[in-house]
């Protein structure tokens, strides 16, 4: 099964090490595999806190998430959520 | 002096970056022992061995990492998502996958593909713009190196063990090696690199202990258990003191001690002197971080928040959006308060990469501040595009650098109401009675000061400019900075002319350099008339004690003294002659200082 989400990043910060992180946790809770695609750049694994860090995301930017497994519309829902969220902080 | 390893009072100065004064032992946390990284050829039979030692090495980091974790002592909890971020790079496929995959194809050891795999990673955040991501690469190289300890089977240098209260001297500390540490037995940190917003920064505050970083050279000339005196308010780190420096510091923390507790009361009483005068005290800033310092501090606003920083972090210009979130967080976050936004003040002493490439000879007198900004517009107009639009969120105020004339306000005005008819015209919300004041810092804006005075809503001195271009005097040479007088009758005089010409015009002056934190010198400009004095936050509570300790009609008195005066020495003698009689300890203390860098 697979599914796709556009994402926006709303909160301040942007993705951060933190926020990098919080998406891999989120990955590693589900049996699906996480892509994740910037425009101009190659789709990269989103259990890969590297790779997630080095997309470079400040707030504004615009990611497509595609999810491949058992559970991917789960993951999608909560993904989009972390993103509404801001990744839990204020701003 | 640099590779001094045993002489006595060997001077160290770097950034102060947490408060205090500690006496004690240096504990010297090598890391660079690990270094060399044996490269060799592994035969086809023994790669599965390699692999699995590899994954043994991994087995191993990941166990450390998580007890570190588990064992965070309370007050670095809030940071404990770092070391889940080091665990979560230790199983990157970029590390584990690509270090394996290395191993096998290329029949390499374990380190050596290992570095590979780092020197990719190394190559794609060496890509990236953002300064933020790119040190995050720190956090990598940190559990890299866990790894490598870890296979070649040496013992992590533990820091948690340490039976004596010690000083840390470090090259760099990582989270994840403050958050071993066995925090209770530290005094304080000391590092070569860093900045003000460094990890050892945050966690030294955090922990409420003095830290200086930025040193250079500090793992370099001072031996694992020598003696420190680390001072967490000038910055400065001495080795090996002598006994007399060892008592003079004592006495200096005690005074410290003292004042601190007799003047952090005073923080939120109105500034005012014995007889009623009132004068603001401001906070100077450089991040949005520090608001809250200065308001714990009792900052009434931020008279200069630097905007240097965001220009300086990435190599491109900003995008006037960073700019403007920036700006507004600060408005919002002061107010009710105001913030006094100073313009670009880069060059000189500081670095834009694309603009300049030719080094100056004259640095100071080149070309910085208004003059570049009038020269790159576009720059410059992003810049009053973003302070604008934050004016809407709170009370904001621009401050220019480096006028020397009316010529720069008149070609300033010009841009700033282009830049506000392009805001009206697409409808975007501005603090249409936005206030415009100069910084007084060059000598001829002294001498004209009753002109430019006609032009803004207020004058800024500042005085580290002024008093370095008033008696030609660079501060960092060594054989002319003890010329460097603010007590020059010539500073004090240029101070009384532009408060004149402020007066005469019915505008406000502030002053933000480094006198306006100095208690020797506020009953001087108490006298003045000064209406505003901006500093550091950490000092305002000590300028507010001397301000409600004297009477404005003293300081008046004193001020008539001090003009019939006419050496820079006699000032100083009689003020400090005085100084017992405003600020009981405040001899001994400045007595203790050696200058300012």
């Amino acid at each position: 099964m697979e599914h796709k989400r556009k994402l926006k990043i709303i909160n301040d910060l942007g993705i951060h090490a933190r926020s990098a992180a919080r998406i891999v946790e989120l990955a590693g809770r589900h049996t699906s595999r996480l892509y994740l695609k910037k425009d101009g750049h190659e789709e990269v694994e989103g259990d890969s806190i590297l790779s997630i860090l080095t997309l470079n995301c400040p707030k504004g930017t615009e990611l497509g998430a595609r999810a491949v497994g058992e559970d991917s519309l789960a993951l999608l829902n909560e993904l989009v959520k972390l993103f509404e969220d801001r990744f839990g902080e204020d701003r | 002096m640099r590779n001094n390893k045993n002489g006595t009072n060997v001077r160290l100065q770097g950034i102060a970056v947490s408060p205090g004064i500690i006496i004690g032992k240096a504990r010297l946390i090598d890391r660079s022992k690990q270094k060399i990284i044996y490269q060799y050829i592994v035969n086809e039979k023994d790669l599965s061995g390699e692999v699995e030692r590899f994954k043994n090495a991994l087995q191993t980091t990941r166990d450390q990492i998580a007890s570190v974790k588990n064992n965070l002592p309370d007050q670095l909890r809030q940071h404990a998502f770092i070391l889940d971020a080091h665990l979560m790079i230790l199983d990157d496929s970029m590390i584990t996958d690509a270090t394996i995959k290395s191993i096998v194809e290329e029949k390499i050891n374990a380190e050596w593909a290992i570095k590979k795999s780092v020197q990719k990673i190394s190559k794609i955040f060496n890509d990236i713009e953002d300064e933020y991501i790119k040190e995050r690469f720190s956090d990598v190289e940190n559990v890299v190196e866990r790894i490598l300890r870890n296979l070649s089977g040496k013992e992590q240098e533990s820091l948690a063990v340490s039976d004596e209260n010690v000083i840390i001297v470090a090259h760099n500390l990582s989270p994840a090696d403050t958050t071993e540490m066995n925090t209770s037995k530290i005094l304080g940190f000391i590092t070569d690199i860093g900045g003000r917003t460094s990890h050892t920064a945050i966690i030294a505050q955090a922990l409420e202990i003095p830290a200086v970083v930025g040193l250079e050279t500090a793992t370099s000339v001072i031996n694992d258990g020598c003696l420190l005196i680390v001072d967490g308010y000038k910055g400065e780190v001495i080795i090996n003191p002598d006994v007399n420096l060892i008592s003079a510091f004592q006495q200096k923390q005690n005074y410290y001690e003292k004042y601190k507790s007799s003047i952090l009361r005073l923080c939120y009483l109105p500034s005012e002197t014995t007889d009623g005068h009132r004068v603001t005290l401001k906070a100077n800033i450089e991040f949005v971080e520090e608001i809250a310092a200065a308001k714990d501090h009792g900052a009434e606003g931020i008279g200069l928040y630097r905007t240097e920083y965001l220009y300086l972090r990435s190599k491109g210009i900003p995008e006037e959006e960073e700019l403007f979130n920036d700006y507004r967080q600060v408005a919002e976050i002061i107010h009710p308060e105001s913030v006094t936004i100073r313009t670009l003040d880069i060059g000189g002493d500081k670095f834009l990469s694309n603009y300049q490439s030719s080094k100056e000879m004259n640095p100071a007198l080149g070309l910085r501040a208004i003059r570049f900004c009038l020269k790159e517009q576009e720059v410059f107009r992003s810049q009053l595009r973003a302070i604008l639009r934050a004016s809407a969120f709170g009370h904001v105020q621009i401050l220019l650098p480096m006028i020397s004339g009316l010529q720069e306000l008149i070609d300033f005005k010009k841009i700033l109401a282009e830049v506000r008819t392009d805001l009206e015209k697409r409808k975007v919300e501005y603090d249409r009675d936005i206030r415009i004041g100069i910084m007084i810092e060059i000598p001829s804006a002294v001498t004209v000061a009753d002109i430019l005075a006609k032009h803004v809503d207020f004058f800024s001195i500042g005085t580290n400019d002024l008093i370095q271009y008033a008696l030609a005097v660079d501060r960092v040479n060594e054989h002319v900075a003890f010329m460097y007088e603010p007590y020059h009758p010539a500073v004090i005089r240029m101070i009384m002319q532009t408060v004149k010409a402020a007066r005469d015009a019915g505008i406000e002056v502030a002053l933000c350099g480094e006198m306006a934190g100095d208690p020797m010198c506020a009953p001087i400009l108490l006298g003045i008339g000064i209406d505003e004095l901006s500093m550091n936050s950490g000092t305002i509570p000590l300028i507010k004690k001397v301000i409600r300790g004297v009477s404005r009609k003293e300081a008046i008195e004193d001020l008539n003294h001090i003009l019939g005066l006419t050496t820079a020495q006699e000032v100083r003698s009689f003020i400090e002659k005085n100084a017992d009689r405003f600020l009981p300890y405040i001899k001994e203390i400045n007595s203790l200082q050696p200058s300012d860098k």
